[in-house]
C-alpha cells in the first residue's frame, strides 16, 4: 500500500517549482517584486497572455507605494484563476472556498481591526456565487479592499458563462451566445454602498496601480474592478486569440471617464469600455458606526 | 436589564447562580471561555444564542455581527479565528446544512471554533419550534470528504454551559471546529445554571509557534505530535493556507496524491488517536446490568423515568449517556455489548446513532432502537417496552 | 527632439535613462512589453527559452527612459528596468 507517511510529513514538500522545472537558481530574487512573491512557487499557473500576472504586479507595486505595514496585510481569495493570487504573495494569505472570500475577510478584519484586509478574487467568485456577500459587505461598508478581476467567464474550469459575461458571449455553457443580462460589477458595488469604485483594464497599468493605492488607503469598502484578458477561456472565442489582441481591444475601446455614473458603464462585446474612478465618497465604516452607536447607548 | 429571567450585568463575565435558558447558558459559556466573536444568523430555536451574544459581546469587548446567511456566518467565524479571536456561531438544521462546505474549510485549514446546532424536527424546514436529534450523522459526515470531528451533546442548560466552554478548549487543543449538538428542548429549557467565578474556569489558550517566521511551517508537526502550532494573520509569519490539499508549507499539492495521504491521515488521526482524551461518558448502574440504555442529549434525560420503572419491574437496567457522541466510543460499546443481554437506543431520529451501536456491538447483544421522527420527546411507555424487549421480558402490545 | 521654441529650462531637465533586464526563462512570449513600450526599445528576439518562447530583447536601449511600463505590464515578472546614469537619446 505504501503509505509514505513518515510521521505525516510529505517527503518532497520543500522542493520548489524551480527545482522541479530545472530552472537556474539565478532567476529568483532578481526581479524587484520577488521579495513580495513566493518565488518558490513560480512559475505561476496562469496562461500566456493572461492579465492576472499584471494585476498582481500592479497590486504589489501599489502595496509598496501605500506605505502599509506588510506584516499586517492579509490577502483573502476564493476559487478560480484569480483566486490563485493568494498563493503567490508573500503575505498572510488565505485561499478559501468559492464565493466566500468576503465573509472570511469580514471575520478576519473584525477579529483584528489592525489588519489591512484585501480580497483578491475573480468575477465568478465575487459577483456570481459570491454576489450576496459582495453586496452585504458593501452595504455594511466593511473596511476592506476588494480587487475583482473581471475576465467575463469562469476561466479555471474552461470558460463557462458567468454573471458578467456580456450578451452574446460564447462560452462552453453558452455555446449559442449568452442571452442573459450581465452584472455591471462597478454599478453593483456603487449601488450597494461602496465608498470607492474604480475600473481599469490591465493595459492601463499605471492608473490601475494608482487606484489600488487609493483603495488600500481608503477606509471602508473599496472596489477596484480589473478588466483582464482570458485568451484561453474567453478571448479566443471572440477573435482575440492572444492576450495581446485583447489588450489592443482595450487600447481601442477603452474610454476614461472619471466620475461617470456606474449605471452607464455597462460592458458589451463591442462598444466603449468605460474606465475610471467612478465613486470616491466618505462614509463611516461598519466599525465606526458600531462604535458610535454603542458609545451613545452604553455611555462608554 | 432582565431577559429570560437572567440579570445582565454591565461589567463583563457573569458568575453566580442563575435560572437560565439553555441557549443563553451556551452564550454565557462561550463568553466565559473567551469567545469574543459571534457571526450568526437567526434561526429557531437557536436565535436566543445570537440575541444574547449581540447584547453581551459589546459589553466584554467582543464583536457580534449578523451575517447575511449561514454560509457567511461560518466563514466569518473562520476568519475571526484566523485573526486570533475565539469565535463561534449557532444555528439549527437548515443552517447546519448551509454551513457544511465551510465547516469542511475550517477542518482543512485546522481552525479552532465552535458551532452550536440546536437541533429541531427535520428534514428541510421541518418543525422549527420542536425538538429533534436528526443531525447526528450529519455532524460526523455532513461535509464532503474524509475527516474526524468532535461533537458534544448536553442534556441540560447547565451542561450546555459547561460543554460550550469545553468545546472551545477542545477546539484549541485539536485545532479543529467542535460541534455542540444540542436540541430545542435543552436549548429552550430554563433551569438552574451555576456559573463559577472566572478564576475557576479552565480555558485553553491557543498553542503558538515557538520558532521564528523563517523556520515556521504552518502544518508541520513534530515527532509524535498530531496538531501543529498556529500562527495567525498579522503576527509577521506570512502564512499561506488553502482549502486545497496542501503540504506543510500550506502550499497546494494537487497534481497527485502525495500530500493527500499524510494530510488526510493526520486530520483523521488527530482526533481518532486521541479518543481516550476526548470521549466523555456518564455511567449509571452498568455493573451487572442486563440491559443498558445508550443515549444522548434530551433523549437520555427522558429515558431516566422508564429506566426507573423498569428497575421497579425487576429488570437490571443501566444507562450509558454519551456526552461526546463523536468520536464514537467504539471500545466501550464493544466491551459493554459483550456482557449485557440487550442495549436500548432511544433517540429523536429514525435511528442514527443506533447504527454505530450495532456496528460496535457486532452481534454480541440485542440492540433495540427506539426511534422518533422528531417534534416531541419519547413516550416513556415505548422506551419501557424497548427495555423489556431487550431484557427478554414480555412486551406490552399497545402499539 | 524637435522644439518649436527651446524651453528656458532645457538644461535643467534630466530625462531618466533605464537599463532593462529580461529574465529569459520566465518569459511566456505574450508580446505586451514589446507592443506597448512608448519608446520602441524592445523587439522579439530569435532566441528561445527552455519553454519554447521568444523573449524580448532591447534594440534601442539608448532610448529607454525608465518609465517602467514594461515592468508593470509583464504578467510573468520577467522584465524590469533600473534607472541608471546615462545619456538618453531623445529621438
Amino acid at each position: 500500500m505504501g503509505l509514505r507517511m513518515n510521521g505525516y510529513r510529505l517527503d518532497k514538500s520543500l522542493e520548489t517549482h524551480a527545482e522541479a522545472e530545472g530552472w537556474d537558481e539565478e532567476i529568483h530574487g532578481r526581479h524587484p517584486m520577488d521579495d513580495l512573491l513566493r518565488t518558490d512557487r513560480l512559475p505561476h499557473i496562469w496562461c500566456p497572455g493572461c492579465g492576472l500576472g499584471t494585476a498582481l504586479t500592479c497590486f504589489l507595486s501599489a502595496l509598496r507605494k501605500s506605505g502599509l505595514d506588510l506584516d499586517k496585510v492579509a490577502v483573502v481569495s476564493g476559487i478560480g484563476c484569480t483566486g490563485r493570487v493568494a498563493g503567490y504573495v508573500r503575505l498572510d494569505s488565505f485561499h478559501t472556498t468559492h464565493g466566500r472570500a468576503i465573509p472570511f475577510a469580514t471575520g478576519l478584519g473584525l477579529g483584528n481591526p489592525e489588519l489591512k484586509v484585501v480580497v483578491f478574487s475573480g468575477d465568478g467568485d465575487l459577483v456570481t456565487i459570491g454576489g450576496n456577500h459582495f453586496i452585504h459587505a458593501a452595504r455594511r461598508n466593511i473596511d476592506m479592499t476588494v480587487i475583482c478581476v473581471n475576465n467575463f467567464n469562469y476561466g479555471m474550469t474552461g470558460g463557462q458563462v458567468g454573471a458578467t459575461t456580456p450578451v452574446g458571449g460564447i462560452t462552453t455553457t453558452s455555446p449559442y451566445g449568452n442571452y442573459e443580462y450581465p452584472f455591471n460589477v462597478s454599478a453593483l458595488a456603487a449601488a450597494s454602498g461602496a465608498v470607492y469604485v474604480a475600473r481599469w483594464t490591465v493595459l492601463h497599468a499605471r492608473r490601475l496601480e494608482r487606484s489600488i493605492v487609493e483603495a488600500l488607503l481608503k477606509p471602508g469598502f473599496s472596489l477596484v474592478e480589473v478588466i483582464s484578458p482570458c485568451p484561453t477561456g474567453f478571448g479566443r472565442r471572440h477573435r482575440q486569440r492572444e492576450g495581446l489582441d485583447t489588450l489592443r481591444f482595450y487600447h481601442e475601446h477603452g474610454v476614461i471617464r472619471h466620475g461617470a455614473d456606474p449605471r452607464e458603464t455597462d460592458i458589451g462585446l463591442s462598444g466603449a469600455l468605460i474606465e475610471g474612478k467612478f465613486v470616491d465618497i466618505d462614509k463611516p465604516t461598519f466599525l465606526e458606526q458600531r462604535t458610535r452607536r454603542l458609545e451613545q447607548v452604553l455611555n462608554k | 436589564m432582565s431577559k429570560g429571567g437572567v440579570r445582565t450585568s454591565h461589567d463583563g463575565v457573569l458568575s453566580g447562580e442563575f435560572f437560565m435558558q439553555g441557549d443563553i447558558a451556551s452564550a454565557e459559556g462561550a463568553i466565559c471561555a473567551g469567545c469574543r466573536f459571534f457571526g450568526g444568523y437567526p434561526i429557531t430555536p437557536a436565535t436566543e444564542v445570537a440575541q444574547r451574544m449581540s447584547e453581551r459581546l459589546p459589553l466584554v469587548g467582543g464583536i457580534y455581527i449578523q451575517m447575511e446567511d449561514e454560509l457567511a456566518s461560518m466563514n466569518a467565524v473562520l476568519g475571526a479565528s484566523w485573526a486570533g479571536v475565539k469565535a463561534m456561531t449557532a444555528t439549527s438544521g437548515p443552517g447546519f446544512s448551509l454551513m457544511m462546505e465551510n465547516l469542511g474549510l475550517g477542518i482543512m485549514l485546522e481552525t479552532p471554533c465552535v458551532l452550536v446546532n440546536v437541533q429541531r424536527g427535520g428534514p428541510s424546514t421541518g418543525l422549527p419550534t420542536l425538538v429533534g436529534q436528526g443531525d447526528m450523522m450529519q455532524a460526523r459526515y455532513g461535509s464532503h470528504g474524509d475527516y474526524a470531528i468532535i461533537a458534544l451533546v448536553p442534556s441540560s442548560p447547565q451542561e450546555l454551559f459547561d460543554l460550550t466552554i469545553h468545546a472551545f478548549n477542545l477546539s484549541e487543543i485539536y485545532r479543529s471546529p467542535v460541534l455542540v449538538m444540542t436540541d430545542a428542548e435543552v436549548g429552550h429549557m430554563t433551569e438552574k445554571v451555576i456559573i463559577p467565578p472566572p478564576e475557576e474556569i479552565e480555558t485553553v489558550p491557543r498553542r503558538k509557534p515557538t520558532v521564528p517566521p523563517e523556520e515556521y511551517l504552518p502544518y508541520r508537526v513534530g515527532p509524535g505530535e498530531l496538531v501543529p502550532p498556529m500562527a495567525v494573520a498579522g503576527e509577521g509569519y506570512r502564512i499561506h493556507t488553502t482549502g486545497l490539499t496542501h503540504d506543510e508549507r500550506g502550499y497546494p499539492v494537487t497534481a497527485d496524491d502525495s500530500a493527500q495521504w499524510p494530510l488526510v491521515q493526520r486530520l483523521v488521526d488527530k482526533i481518532e488517536k486521541n479518543k481516550d482524551k476526548i470521549i466523555v461518558l456518564e455511567e449509571d448502574g452498568l455493573d451487572g446490568a442486563e440491559v443498558v440504555i445508550i443515549s444522548y442529549g434530551i433523549a437520555a434525560r427522558t429515558a431516566i423515568w422508564p429506566m426507573q420503572m423498569a428497575r421497579e419491574e425487576g429488570i437490571c437496567v443501566g444507562m450509558l449517556r454519551l456526552v461526546t457522541v463523536w468520536p464514537f466510543p467504539d471500545e466501550q460499546i464493544r466491551e459493554l455489548a459483550s456482557r449485557v443481554r440487550g442495549m436500548v437506543v432511544p433517540e429523536i431520529n429514525m435511528g442514527q446513532i443506533v447504527r454505530e451501536v450495532e456496528r460496535c456491538a457486532a452481534g454480541q447483544t440485542e440492540v433495540v432502537s427506539v426511534p422518533h421522527p422528531g417534534g416531541g420527546i419519547h413516550d416513556p411507555q415505548r422506551v419501557l417496552d424497548a427495555i423489556r424487549k431487550a431484557a427478554g421480558r414480555k412486551v406490552n402490545v399497545e402499539e | 527632439m524637435k522644439f518649436w521654441r527651446e524651453p528656458l529650462d532645457l538644461k535643467d531637465i534630466r530625462v531618466p535613462h533605464g537599463e532593462i533586464t529580461v529574465l529569459l526563462e520566465r518569459c511566456k512570449g505574450c508580446g505586451w512589453c514589446i507592443e506597448f513600450c512608448p519608446r520602441d526599445v524592445l523587439e522579439v528576439s530569435d532566441e528561445i527559452n527552455s519553454k519554447g518562447y521568444h523573449p524580448p530583447r532591447t534594440v534601442r536601449k539608448e532610448a529607454c527612459v525608465s518609465c517602467g511600463l514594461c515592468e508593470l505590464l509583464c504578467p510573468e515578472f520577467a522584465i524590469f528596468v533600473e534607472e541608471t546614469e546615462g545619456e538618453v537619446v531623445l529621438l
